[in-house]
């Protein structure tokens, strides 16, 4: 009898062992659960719907071409409704009970800083379609941004600023976490510039007019140019009532303004607002020898023409957060956490459409100030601002 | 304060304000037949926008507005004879949340046919940056227009409500449901009426502060909380009282940023309703007997 157990307890063991090695052979073709976090809907729904329509299409396009490595990706797209506190709940969900291999977004700075920990903590790769420095600085081992730095966008327009010479400006920003960030960064960096600001206000970001605060700035005689930083409608409404005003007055926004409608509805107010962007707004006017024009163009294109809409940067951001996370897995050879992780730190010269990611330890964003170009508004298009 | 700065923010506040009114008198009309707040009125100052813009591609401005707000005034209507028409005797409370339902139920459908971007009417004279001189300020004409079809809708409402025998028997109804019902008025449809009035007076708002505020399937509600804030301060009920309540509110509004920075405009209105609240529930001109004399 004893026998008989043990015999049977070292078939079953052998069974076991067997299936265990033969795993890794009878799954060649596997899936990688890739996870996303994007507000599709709320306040910051124009940040999340575009990306997350960016990242599914370009997840059906590798699919049918065979998938990375032969393996096929199998995305799962959390909408996050704008709110850290969904944020938190969906990595939480998409890390323990998904066991995803890495997340996409979310959306927002304010989303991204909540679960930076959360994923630092799992070792799960976080790839954020938002902007604020705070995300990568200080730098967090799992922790990857795509679109460009805030203070790269102040500096940028700063610089056209000296060149254009003006010195005393006012400063408006919507009260989201986009647009708190982007006013620190402009106060901290006006002084290295030599410029001044004299004037400062923060508005609500379901703002429907803001003509009051309009002639209080207006007023002051001092202000020479309007820096407004803000990711919501309202900055199109600023430029309707600054003009409405009669007030003749240089108009700088964020790289926020980078979407199509917000000048569609600002109309003829729109013309000669000057913002730093990516160079997917301008990817037709670009010189042909310029690196990124394939990429751009070919996003684009098939962007509009699956959606029938404007493409914007902000699609363009979760556009660059899977084409990372592929070409790592790429190189990487496997779906090892740690493996892919290290292999996104060592990504030199990858074209995306927020500029040329160079990657390493100490930069989880890869891009630098060249990354932006001074756009413009001419004739209700965006067009490469030189002057 | 020099004199071209005082005008350019009253001016300012007359511009908010007569956009808060436009959405009050909506909320006024649902409360003198049935006794409640619709808290989807902000809903269908959004439909009515959204709706115009939607035909505007195939239609002309003034057609493309007039479908919309019939078009609003038949959803008003269906949302009224599927949702509340069967219920008997429904409490306050629960016709509020009903009403708080409906409202994210209408946003969320907004959401899926037109997506999250902003839309915008054209302006009905001029474009986004040509101004009106007045006073030594600019004033963009479409304020203009809204100060016209608020006054214009005041105007037809009190005529409406005196004259006609519909408006007397939807004021039967507001004043005494049973007594109405007793002289052969069907109060159910005077409830009807009212929702389609007041969605349709919410599609022409919609339509006409679009070229201003813009319009997002969420932007209902934030549109809903002032012109709420506006009806109270002015007294529920009665619409001449939410016009001057709202351009009250809107100058004051103005005027504040002024003095303190902008981020604390919606404190100073917020603390002006519950100022309100405390001090005169019945509202800046209502009278405290007919107040007392309502059930909300």
């Amino acid at each position: 009898m004893k026998r008989f157990f043990l015999s049977t307890v070292t078939l079953l063991a052998l069974w076991a062992m067997a299936n265990f090695f033969a795993m890794p052979t009878a799954a060649q073709a596997k899936t990688i659960k890739v996870g996303a976090i994007l507000a599709e809907t709320g306040g910051a729904s124009f940040l999340g719907g575009p990306e997350s329509r960016t990242i599914s299409m370009l997840v059906d396009k590798i699919n049918a071409a065979g998938g990375v490595n032969g393996d096929t990706i199998e995305l799962i797209v959390k909408d996050s409704a704008s709110s850290p506190e969904k944020a938190i709940s969906f990595a939480k969900q998409l890390i323990e009970e998904d066991k995803v291999l890495a997340i996409l977004g979310p959306s927002t700075s304010g989303e991204t800083m909540a679960i930076k920990q959360i994923c630092e903590d799992s070792k799960t790769i976080l790839l954020s379609c938002a902007a604020a420095e705070v995300i990568v600085n200080p730098v967090a081992r799992y922790v990857f941004k795509t679109p460009q730095k805030d203070s790269d966008a102040a500096k940028k327009i700063f610089m056209e600023m000296n060149k254009m010479g003006i010195a005393k400006i006012a400063v408006l920003a919507d009260n989201t976490g986009f647009g708190k960030a982007g006013k620190e960064q402009l106060e901290a960096i006006a002084p290295e510039f030599h410029i001044q600001i004299v004037a400062a206000e923060v508005y609500d970001k379901a703002a429907t007019d803001l003509s009051a605060v309009i002639a209080k700035i207006s007023a002051n005689k001092d202000v020479q140019a309007v820096v407004n930083w803000s990711i919501v409608p309202a900055q199109a409404i600023l430029a309707k009532n600054i003009r409405q005003a009669g007030w003749n007055v240089p108009i700088f926004q964020s790289h926020g303004f980078g979407n199509i409608k917000y000048v569609e509805a600002a109309g003829v107010a729109a013309e000669g607002i000057i913002f730093p962007a990516g160079r997917l707004l301008v990817a037709d006017t670009l010189p042909a020898d310029n690196p990124q024009k394939k990429v751009l163009v070919q996003y684009r294109d098939e962007y509009e023409a699956k959606f029938k809409e404007p493409a914007s940067t902000f699609g363009g951001h979760g556009y660059d957060a899977i084409m990372i996370l592929v070409e790592a897995i790429k190189k990487a050879g496997s779906t090892d956490p740690e493996k892919v992780r290290n292999a996104i730190e060592n990504l030199h010269g990858f074209v995306g459409t927020g500029g040329i990611f160079n990657f390493s330890p100490a930069d989880h964003n890869g891009l630098d100030i060249d990354s932006f170009a001074m756009l413009t508004v001419k004739d209700g298009k965006f067009a490469l601002y030189n002057k | 304060m020099t004199s071209q700065l005082f005008f350019q923010y009253l001016f300012a506040g007359i511009t908010y304000g007569s956009i808060y009114a436009i959405v009050a008198i909506g909320f006024n009309i649902i409360y003198n037949t049935t006794g409640i707040i619709n808290f989807a009125q902000g809903e269908f100052v959004m439909l009515g926008g959204m709706i115009a813009i939607s035909l505007h591609t195939l239609l002309p401005l003034p057609l493309a507005i007039g479908l919309s707000v019939i078009i609003t005034m038949i959803i008003g209507a269906l949302i009224e004879i599927i949702f509340i028409r069967w219920l008997k005797n429904p409490s306050v409370l629960r016709m509020i949340i009903i009403t708080i339902g409906l409202s994210i139920l209408i946003r969320e459908a907004a959401l899926h046919i037109w997506g999250e971007g902003v839309r915008s009417l054209p302006y009905f004279n001029g474009n986004e940056i040509s101004t009106l001189r007045i006073l030594g300020t600019n004033i963009s004409p479409q304020v203009l227009w809204v100060i016209g079809v608020c006054s214009v809708i005041v105007a037809l409402l009190s005529l409406f409500f005196k004259f006609t025998s519909l408006g007397q028997e939807m004021r039967a109804c507001a004043a005494n449901r049973l007594a109405a019902t007793l002289c052969g008025i069907s109060t159910k449809n005077m409830v009807t009426f009212s929702f389609m009035l007041s969605a349709g007076i919410g599609a022409l708002a919609g339509c006409v502060v679009s070229p201003i505020t813009y319009t997002q399937y969420d932007g209902g509600t934030p549109l809903a909380i002032k012109g709420f804030t506006v009806a109270v301060l002015g007294g529920l009920g009665n619409s001449m009282a939410a016009v001057i309540a709202g351009i009250l509110l809107g100058i004051i509004e103005s005027f504040s940023v002024s003095i303190v920075p902008l981020a604390f405009q919606d404190a100073i209105s917020i603390a002006l309703l519950l100022t309100i609240l405390f001090v005169r529930p019945h509202g800046l001109f209502g009278s405290k007997e007919a107040a007392g004399l309502k059930e909300f």
